[in-house]
């Protein structure tokens, strides 16, 4: 049931889409797939789904290498498309029988079938209408229908909360959170909040690279620590010295004495890197400095920020992991 | 595939494409063989169905395009060849799904002219004086025609995202291989390959058939040509993972 993408690469004539990434998909797990725009998120799903083939490296699904048992594959993975196609000239019930049946599903099993999708996906009340003539809401869930209605194992969606409105977010989400017990489901999205709310487990790639593969609650639990912004240096002197006169240093904002002659200068968070300014103070004040360690950078403050700092930090300042 | 061809019947018959393709093709026709007086076999005063069997090629030649046009080019444009493309199918079965479905809505427009075979029937003196056996053939040859025109349609269709150029593409790739090789065959350049360049063409065995010889080479002609534009289709669709 799980999907494993191993050093998995892409590349478009001399554009690398996708470089070399590695991830897990467990069994009952929601995996979020971030990354800005052209980051090779859409790249890799269509590879998952056996649209397209690698370049190098290899997707399995279940087991079973996606390029060469692909028919069989294909039958297991449920798939939401970007930009979720659809036939407008059809109706909502004739095309769940259609992509039904081309699963080999038939008869009274389809008809329990399209029913079950209908109801699970909320779209009873537009069940006989043209696809054509739905709101693009309803249209997204027709979308999740035809990606569900096999019972697939593994579910794909690409960006499957766009141009939903806070409701049906919120209803799309519970229902993906739904499903997932049973399921694999990956999903890429650029809205953080619904990682922090659905995922169990984060990937961020930038630019074909991994930058994050991490649980959720990992990245979430060091959030309360409001001690990771701060910057903190041991230093320590040949003799005590006095704690005001410490405070002069630049940036720094909270002396706390350790030993005798040792103290943990605090500097607040975004001030660059304090060293060179106790340095400098230890030459004016021709005070001997003994050592000087760094325990706290500020620098990895990325985990207490939200998700939304985070992948801000990750994908703009391109600060690897 | 069955549900495939299934689903492309219906949605042939639900937009008017295929009622337009059918009721052009036989007002022409309709015209054709018994209004226009060059044609008219009403003035011929023969009873045979030449003029229904000559002339159907050249109106397929246009209005098969116009039905197979959309085929893959609409699913491109649409985004939905992604959709089908990861449905457990093969390549080929969606080739064979589309194939057919057009090619039934051709034998949809053809299955009316048999009136016309009733109507020279009964006009015959003394009634019944037609070559039966010649017709029957030339109705599997056009069936035939129908398939390879609907063949190349398709695959012009896979070539582009573009309607209006899969139906230039496939009118002319029609008219090419129906009676441009023929034509071509006739320059006096070609010394004694001439035959050889009017047999890859398709009038050649077209004709043979209107004269109610089956014969298993014409048939082959056919069936090759029909595999081998569903094998360059099946290329072109292969072709995004290159």
């Amino acid at each position: 049931m799980s999907l494993i993408i191993d050093r998995l690469t892409k590349t478009f004539g001399k554009q690398v889409a996708v470089n070399a990434i590695s991830f897990e998909a467990k069994a009952g797990e929601i995996l979020g797939f971030l990354g800005p725009n052209g980051a090779g998120k859409s790249t890799t799903m269509k590879i998952a789904t056996g649209y397209l083939p690698p370049s190098s490296g290899s997707v399995r699904v279940c087991g079973e290498d996606v390029v060469e048992h692909s028919l069989a594959i294909r039958k297991r993975i449920g798939y939401l498309p970007e930009h979720n196609p659809l036939y407008l000239d059809m109706y909502v019930r004739e095309y769940l029988q259609f992509i039904g049946s081309m699963y080999r599903i038939s008869g009274r099993k389809l008809a329990e079938r399209v029913g079950e999708m209908i109801e699970l996906c909320g779209l009873g009340l537009e069940q006989n209408k043209l696809i054509g003539a739905l709101s693009k809401g309803y249209r997204q869930r027709v979308g999740l229908a035809q990606a569900l209605i096999h019972d697939p194992q593994v579910l794909i969606l690409d960006e499957p909360t766009t141009g939903l409105d806070p409701n049906q977010l919120s209803e799309i989400r519970s229902l993906i959170k739904g499903i997932s017990t049973y399921k694999t489901v990956i999903f890429s999205t650029h809205i953080m909040q619904e990682v922090q709310a659905l995922c169990d487990r984060v990937v961020i790639i930038d630019r074909g690279n991994i930058v994050i593969d991490s649980p959720i609650d990992a990245l979430q639990s060091s959030q309360s620590s409001e001690l990771t912004h701060t910057q903190e240096v041991e230093v320590e002197f040949v003799q005590p010295l006095d704690l005001a006169l410490l405070q002069t240093i630049r940036g720094v904002f909270g002396v706390e004495a350790t030993t005798v002659n040792s103290y943990v200068l605090k500097a607040t968070p975004g001030t660059e890197d304090i060293r060179p300014a106790i340095f400098q103070f230890c030459c004016e004040q021709q005070q001997v400095l003994l050592g000087m360690r760094q325990i706290n950078t500020g620098q990895l403050s990325q985990y207490g920020n939200s998700l939304e700092e985070i992948f801000r930090n990750l994908t703009l300042n391109r600060i690897l992991h | 595939m069955w549900p495939l061809f299934k689903k492309e019947v219906n949605a042939y018959l639900n937009s008017l494409i295929a009622y337009i393709v059918i009721a052009v093709f036989l007002t022409g026709m309709g015209l054709m063989m018994w209004v226009f007086p060059e044609t008219s076999i009403l003035r011929y005063g023969y009873a045979d169905m030449y003029t229904l069997f000559s002339m159907s090629p050249y109106v397929f030649m246009f209005l098969i395009p116009a039905i197979t046009m959309r085929s893959f080019a609409e699913e491109k444009k649409a985004g939905t060849m992604e959709l089908l493309l990861t449905q457990p199918i093969t390549d080929f079965q969606l080739i064979s799904g589309k194939l057919l479905a057009s090619w039934l809505i051709v034998m949809f427009a053809l299955l009316p002219t048999i009136i016309y075979y009733i109507s020279v029937y009964q006009l015959g003196s003394p009634v019944g004086n037609l070559d039966s056996a010649g017709i029957a053939g030339s109705y599997i040859g056009l069936v035939l025609l129908g398939g390879v025109f609907t063949s190349i349609g398709i695959f012009a269709s896979a070539l582009t995202e573009n309607q209006v150029i899969a139906f230039i593409l496939a009118v002319f790739f029609c008219f090419f291989l129906f009676s441009g090789l023929d034509s071509l065959a006739s320059l006096d350049i070609w010394e004694n390959a001439g035959l050889f360049i009017s047999q890859l063409g398709i009038l050649y065995h077209y004709e043979a058939m209107s004269r109610g010889l089956i014969d298993s080479r014409n048939l082959i002609y056919f069936i090759t040509i029909i595999s081998l534009m569903i094998l360059l289709t099946q290329l072109m669709l292969g072709s995004r993972k290159w």
